[in-house]
């Protein structure tokens, strides 16, 4: 790196670390953001959650989309695996069932940009403490 | 290039380094590279995360998870469960001590919820050995504003209207100082950063020095500008090794970018910045002390006027800031004067870092806005106070300031309402007692920091601060009268009006304040000749209840001077004259005969 000669000198350095920084600055505030958990168990490593993981952080790089994406452990549906979790901002977690590339690209192009359900949906089907606790 | 897809970020402040963070980070850059991890798992040393009392501190990115007691030991469960399977490793997790669930996310834990940082914004947040990132933080964005849109005027305007005030301890209003020192008319003039922190339990600008050195630096090169000046100075204390290592290589890469140096930012204006390293004197803080510790003459103050912005290093105009108050600059010009005037009281704006020490469960370092109250501070966010124990007092401002008490717990913390409660800001130590703390003891410890600290070029403070110790030396000893309280508030406020500088005028603080605060304590060990929190050996009464004694003879057996007589199956009776107040006899009892009167 030579010498920095003025304010756009400075936002070139800023705008090259600014994937590498997004990963700390935009776990600060996660609620805001699109959330994406892919499940990275056994189970989610053998069916290639790699690749996807892979793929969501450097599309949506591509995209311009800001995301925090994250890996998690197995959500148990193994049998549909690789599964992911995305959060829309103020929206309930949807959880996908056999994720490729092409059905994270679907994903992205649908789900993440307007909102449009897209098929593989797996339903929950169990309770958490924390809405088992709201019911009571 | 890597694309990492997680950041494990490490404390790496001096009081994690004290235990094994750097280990651990070498452990966890190990594994990660055995584990072939290291093209998606980057391992990070940062600066303080301030929760010192929970450190070494690991936070993992994106997740957001804090770890704490990190040992080189848990490494590998950390990469194995945690980066490997995504599992998080739960008994490393912080412990809520109210519900004793596990809080994963530090967002949600006490500590941090009522923070605002803006001087601490990138401790623990970057790699502070890499101006990259501090960069990618805006740093040193509002230095190139400075030099290419704004006169030297406006930035001052912009100082002075932001309400920032000097966080060392006076509360002078930096923008003002600024204008002062630009005013005054010189071939050469000079930008010092004070970084002789001193106060007990105070280390605020360490962590800033470690944690983010760049934003210290970007500031010293602003005041350079406003005022006129090419060189910079930073006087800090030689016993802080890792913060001068950061600095020196924080310098080295500024002025690789030609951030410092002949050419700033290609503009033409020059400025770089030297170290000067001090012995670790107390008084060494006061301005002009510090200006003639570093121009090699002894550290001792002299009278003001003439002030540093007319006269200072080697007679010329010299603008002296203290650390934390220059990590304040950089944001203050980006966001604006009036972001920075929305946050904290009407006379003290932004916030204000504290240490937490003494009886509290949250030791560390926090920064809150200015008007937080002492309550949500020692309560929310310290956690209130050791093993469950009564609060007692708070000393702000170290051996300078004074006690608060309970009455003040709601009282919000700014410059104006610690001075009207009879303390000061000081640099923002807070020490925390609780009910086993003796009052007359704590007055008696300050006033022999601050009799060893005095550079005895004046009278009032050399002598009269000895004179103080000794008068207080004699109330714990059981000897002291009621002349004798009267003699200490008398004496306590001549030396106050007579002393040199700030060190000899402050002094008598801590005596006055708990004084005020605690008479009743004050009278109990003159009139009664007693110590109420058992703190003062001289006072105690070990004796035996002779309802309980067995004649066992366990205390008699450990007496180390041969203080208790009594037959084997009789009763035992402790010689007051012989007994040494050691409290052996205490420990070994087991039917809870012995008792302190």
């Amino acid at each position: 790196m030579g010498q920095v000669k003025s304010l756009a000198d400075l936002r070139k350095i800023k705008d090259d670390l600014r994937v590498k920084m997004s990963l700390r600055e935009n776990s600060n505030n996660p609620e805001s953001l699109v959330q994406i958990k892919v499940a990275m168990a056994t189970c989610g490593i053998a069916s290639g959650a790699k690749q996807v993981m892979d793929f969501f952080i450097e599309e949506l790089e591509k995209r311009n989309i800001q995301a925090v994406v994250t890996q998690t452990g197995c959500m148990g549906y193994c049998f549909a695996e690789p599964t992911v979790e995305i959060t829309l901002p103020g929206q309930a977690p949807v959880v996908y069932g056999y994720v490729d590339t092409k059905k994270a690209d679907d994903i992205i192009e649908k789900y993440i940009k307007s909102g449009e359900l897209v098929d593989g949906i797996i339903p929950v089907n169990y309770e958490t403490i924390e809405n088992n606790k709201e019911e009571k | 290039m890597a694309k990492y897809k997680m950041h494990l970020l490490v404390c790496g402040g001096t009081g994690c380094h004290a235990s094994e963070s750097e280990s651990l980070l070498s452990h966890l850059k190990a594994i990660v590279t055995d584990k072939g991890l290291d093209n998606e798992v980057q391992v990070i040393a940062t600066g303080c995360f301030g929760f010192c009392e929970k450190g070494p501190i690991v936070k993992i990115m994106p997740d957001n998870t804090f770890y704490t007691q990190v040992t080189p030991a848990d490494a590998r469960e950390i990469i194995e469960e945690h980066v490997i399977k995504g599992r998080k490793v739960n008994r490393l997790l912080y412990v809520n001590p109210e519900n004793k669930e596990h809080i994963a996310d530090s967002k949600h834990m006490g500590f941090y919820k009522k923070q605002i940082r803006i001087a601490l914004r990138n401790c623990g947040f970057i790699d502070p050995e890499n101006i990259d990132e501090y960069i990618s933080r805006d740093g040193y964005e509002a230095l190139a504003k400075c030099l290419t849109e704004m006169t030297p005027q406006q930035v001052i305007e912009i100082m002075k209207k932001s309400g920032l005030r000097g966080r060392g301890g006076g509360g002078f209003p930096t923008g003002l100082k600024w204008e002062i020192t630009s005013k005054s008319v010189s071939d050469v003039k000079y930008v010092v950063c004070n970084a002789d922190e001193g106060d007990p339990g105070a280390f605020m600008d360490r962590s800033i020095l470690e944690g983010d050195p760049h934003s210290v630096i970007e500031a010293m090169i602003i005041c350079g500008y406003c005022i006129g000046a090419s060189n910079g100075l930073v006087y800090i204390r030689a016993e802080y090794p890792l913060a001068i290592d950061r600095l020196k290589t924080a310098i080295g890469q500024a002025r690789e970018y030609g951030l410092l140096g002949n050419d700033v930012l290609g503009t033409g204006f020059a400025f770089d910045i030297e170290l000067r390293y001090g012995a670790g004197a107390f008084v060494c803080g006061e301005e002009t002390a510090l200006i003639h510790s570093m121009e090699g003459l002894r550290g001792e103050p002299t009278m003001k006027p003439p002030f540093p912005s007319v006269s200072g290093y080697y007679g010329k105009p010299t603008n002296v800031n203290n650390v934390e108050t220059f990590a304040n600059v950089p944001v203050i010009i980006n966001k604006g004067a009036d972001w920075f005037a929305s946050i904290g009281t009407e006379k003290s704006k932004g916030t204000k870092v504290f240490a937490l020490a003494g009886k509290i469960n949250n030791v560390g370092l926090i920064e809150v806005p200015m008007g937080t109250t002492l309550r949500e501070v020692i309560y929310e966010i310290g956690g209130g106070i050791k093993d469950g124990k009564k609060f007692k007092a708070v000393q702000t401002g170290g051996p300078s300031g004074g006690c608060l008490t309970e009455k003040h717990l709601d009282f919000p913390i700014d410059y104006d309402n610690l001075i009207a409660a009879g303390s000061m800001m000081g640099s923002g130590g807070m020490i925390v007692m609780d009910e086993d703390d003796c009052m007359v003891s704590i007055a008696k410890f300050y006033l022999e920091f601050t009799v060893e600290e005095s550079c005895g070029k004046c009278s009032p403070c050399r002598i009269g601060n000895k004179r103080l110790h000794e008068i207080l030396d004699k109330l714990t000893k059981g000897n002291g009268t009621r002349e004798d309280i009267d003699r200490l508030r008398n004496l306590g406020h001549v030396i106050k009006d007579t002393a040199l500088c700030g060190l000899g005028q402050t002094s008598p603080n801590p005596v006055l304040s708990t004084i005020d605060n605690f008479w009743d304590e004050y009278m109990e060990h003159v009139n009664e000749k007693k110590c109420r929190s058992g703190q003062c050996k001289a006072l105690l009464q070990y004796v035996i209840d002779p309802e309980n004694c067995v004649g066992c003879t366990a205390c008699a057996r450990n007496c180390p001077v041969n203080a208790i007589a009594g037959e084997r199956k009789g009763i035992h009776v402790i010689d007051q004259t012989t007994c040494i107040k050691c409290g052996a006899c205490l420990e070994k009892c087991k039917f809870n005969a012995v008792f302190i009167k």
